[in-house]
């Protein structure tokens, strides 16, 4: 049974279809990268399958259950966690803090979501910032805080919007070594990524969305060089002059 | 927090002195201190912690003065139960403006109104109720004794004063250490990412609404039997609201002594500043100074008094850990 599933989902914003007819399959412990141009629905797709959107029509299925119509905070009690593009850390707390109340969600007692929070804040290396406030972190940093709370929740599978988006080259090296190690200790991960080191290291499955719906599927570098791909990314005069 | 501990030790001692060595009407000053302390207090749990402005808490007060006042006049219960029974009241009507609010999103600007909207329902209603003494007001007969929760001079009112005020600070500084408490400054800070975390943001407002309600209801059995009249203008109205509102504001909002400090600051100013000015035959115009007091606060401590105190002492302590 695979860990997440989506048949034929759909989701419209008025007349545009955002998410049209999407349907895959997520096993767990693997890593299964998203991509597409610009507008695609990736966004989308996740507010979907967490719960921030309700869809139209069409199942998710996480762990043996559907999902649909439950809420965020359901969705992640369930063992399922999103990242956001846009960073959204509690800003006028300290590291600590943001990541206490993640840890709450599985803790059974303060000092216990306590000790999480710091084994959790030292796996993604912000120790020496755990008592900073969050407002004083470089992106770099708040994209792992961000990355820390989604962990703390303890999430059988990790949802992860851009989180290499605006990292430089080092920062990305450190944070795929990160994600490998987590994905290592059992974590499933399903990633919205436009770095494409990033998402070639670590996904060997991709699924590729253009205009809401998915165009294609499979090995990364097969993908690159599929037709269909080639022309949502590039338009379809380049794509006829390669082949 | 040592440090702290030991100092809030030695200024409740020092509290609890002060009667033997001020006049009765310094004491009254000090009764209205504690009490909008403990007022600020009541709404720095909805809004100070967990986020929601309401601009409507004197339907609180109204509740739990009302309530207890009635039981007692019509019914003989003490005030000492009663205020309990409006508590309940308030903590009611509380979580169902809080249900129409959050269930349905309300957000910033638009639950403001929500509650100034209720705020001015409640106090219509009871300007038309004729067992509340509709526009005459409710006068409270002056039975003094212990169970009647009536007293001669402030000596009484001053020590029941501090202890709702040592109450409050324990309820704030239990909830900030609590799982309740840490969700309340998430919801505060980001919903959307505290409900991506497993915080059922609903929920958690709801209760912050609340024990904010409830508290503030107990408050206004206190005014009740220390004023001895209840008039919709006076205890209900929108003006009663800010009055709450100010003090945690201008100390420090989302911090437990904020309200506290707020209140010893500014309470003593307002009470000068009224009975200076209507002497001087020129009423009102302590608003004004208010106004003015509030501007320079937002102005010089943005994010009150009590981070401003922080910044200074921190380096004289050392960084504090984490609490």
């Amino acid at each position: 049974m695979p860990l997440l599933e989506l048949k034929g989902v759909n989701k419209s914003f008025g007349g545009l279809k955002a998410v049209s007819q999407v349907s895959f399959e997520l096993n767990g412990g693997e890593i299964l990268g998203i991509i597409g141009p610009n507008g695609a629905g990736k966004t989308t797709l996740f507010n979907v399958i967490t719960g921030f959107l309700k869809v139209d029509s069409g199942e998710v299925w996480f762990n043996g259950e559907n999902i649909v119509g439950f809420k965020p905070h359901q969705v992640c009690q369930k063992g399922m966690v999103r990242t956001f593009q846009l960073v959204k850390p509690f800003v006028e707390l300290t590291v600590f803090e943001n990541v206490v109340v993640a840890a709450l969600n599985r803790a059974k007692t303060i000092k216990e979501a306590r000790e999480k929070t710091i084994r959790t804040i030292d796996l993604v290396g912000l120790k020496e910032k755990t008592n900073t406030l969050s407002s004083g972190l470089t992106l770099g940093h708040r994209k792992r805080l961000e990355l820390a709370r989604a962990l703390a929740t303890e999430p059988k599978l990790l949802l992860l919007d851009e989180v290499m988006a605006g990292l430089t080259p080092t920062e990305v090296d450190e944070l795929i070594r990160l994600l490998r190690e987590v994905n290592h200790r059992g974590v499933t991960i399903l990633l919205i990524e436009h770095v494409m080191r990033g998402l070639m290291a670590l996904s060997k499955r991709v699924v590729v969305l253009n205009y809401g719906q998915k165009i294609a599927e499979g090995v990364p570098g097969e993908v690159v060089k599929d037709r269909q791909v080639i022309e949502a990314y590039l338009g379809e005069e380049f794509a006829s002059d390669q082949s | 927090m040592k440090i702290i501990y030991s100092f809030l030790s030695i200024l409740l001692l020092i509290l609890l002195l002060l009667p033997n060595f001020v006049s009765d009407y310094i004491l009254g000053i000090f009764v209205l201190i504690f009490f909008y302390a403990y007022m600020g207090q009541s709404w720095n749990v909805l809004t100070g912690y967990a986020g929601p402005i309401s601009l409507g808490h004197s339907l609180y007060l109204g509740i739990g003065a009302y309530i207890s006042t009635k039981l007692a006049m019509s019914f003989g219960v003490t005030p000492w139960i009663g205020m309990w029974v409006g508590g309940l009241g308030a903590a009611l009507v509380g979580l169902a403006i809080g249900f129409l609010g959050f269930r349905f999103g309300l957000k910033g600007v638009y639950f403001v109104l929500l509650t100034i909207a209720f705020g001015e329902i409640g106090r219509l209603t009871v300007l038309h109720l004729k067992p509340l003494g509709h526009m005459m007001g409710l006068f409270v007969d002056f039975k003094p004794g212990f169970v009647n929760f009536h007293f001669r001079g402030n000596l009484p009112y001053y020590y029941i004063a501090l202890g709702f005020v040592v109450f409050s600070l324990i309820v704030v500084r239990a909830l900030e250490v609590s799982k309740w408490g840490r969700y309340f400054v998430a919801l505060r800070e980001d919903e959307d990412a505290a409900e991506s975390l497993g915080v059922n943001v609903f929920k958690y407002k709801m209760i912050a609404i609340g024990i904010s309600s409830f508290m503030t209801a107990l408050g206004g059995t206190f005014y009740a039997n220390y004023i001895f009249y209840l008039h919709p203008t006076s205890v209900m109205s929108m003006w009663v609201s800010i009055e709450i509102i100010m003090r945690p504001i201008i100390g420090g909002l989302g911090t437990p002594f904020g309200p506290l400090i707020g209140s010893f600051l500014l309470t003593p100013l307002s009470e000068i500043a009224r009975s200076y000015f209507t002497k001087a035959g020129l009423e009102g115009i302590h608003i004004v100074i208010y106004g003015l007091l509030l501007i320079a606060a937002v102005l010089f401590f943005p994010g009150g008094i009590f981070a401003f105190i922080k910044k200074i002492v921190k380096p004289i302590l050392g960084e504090s850990k984490e609490i």
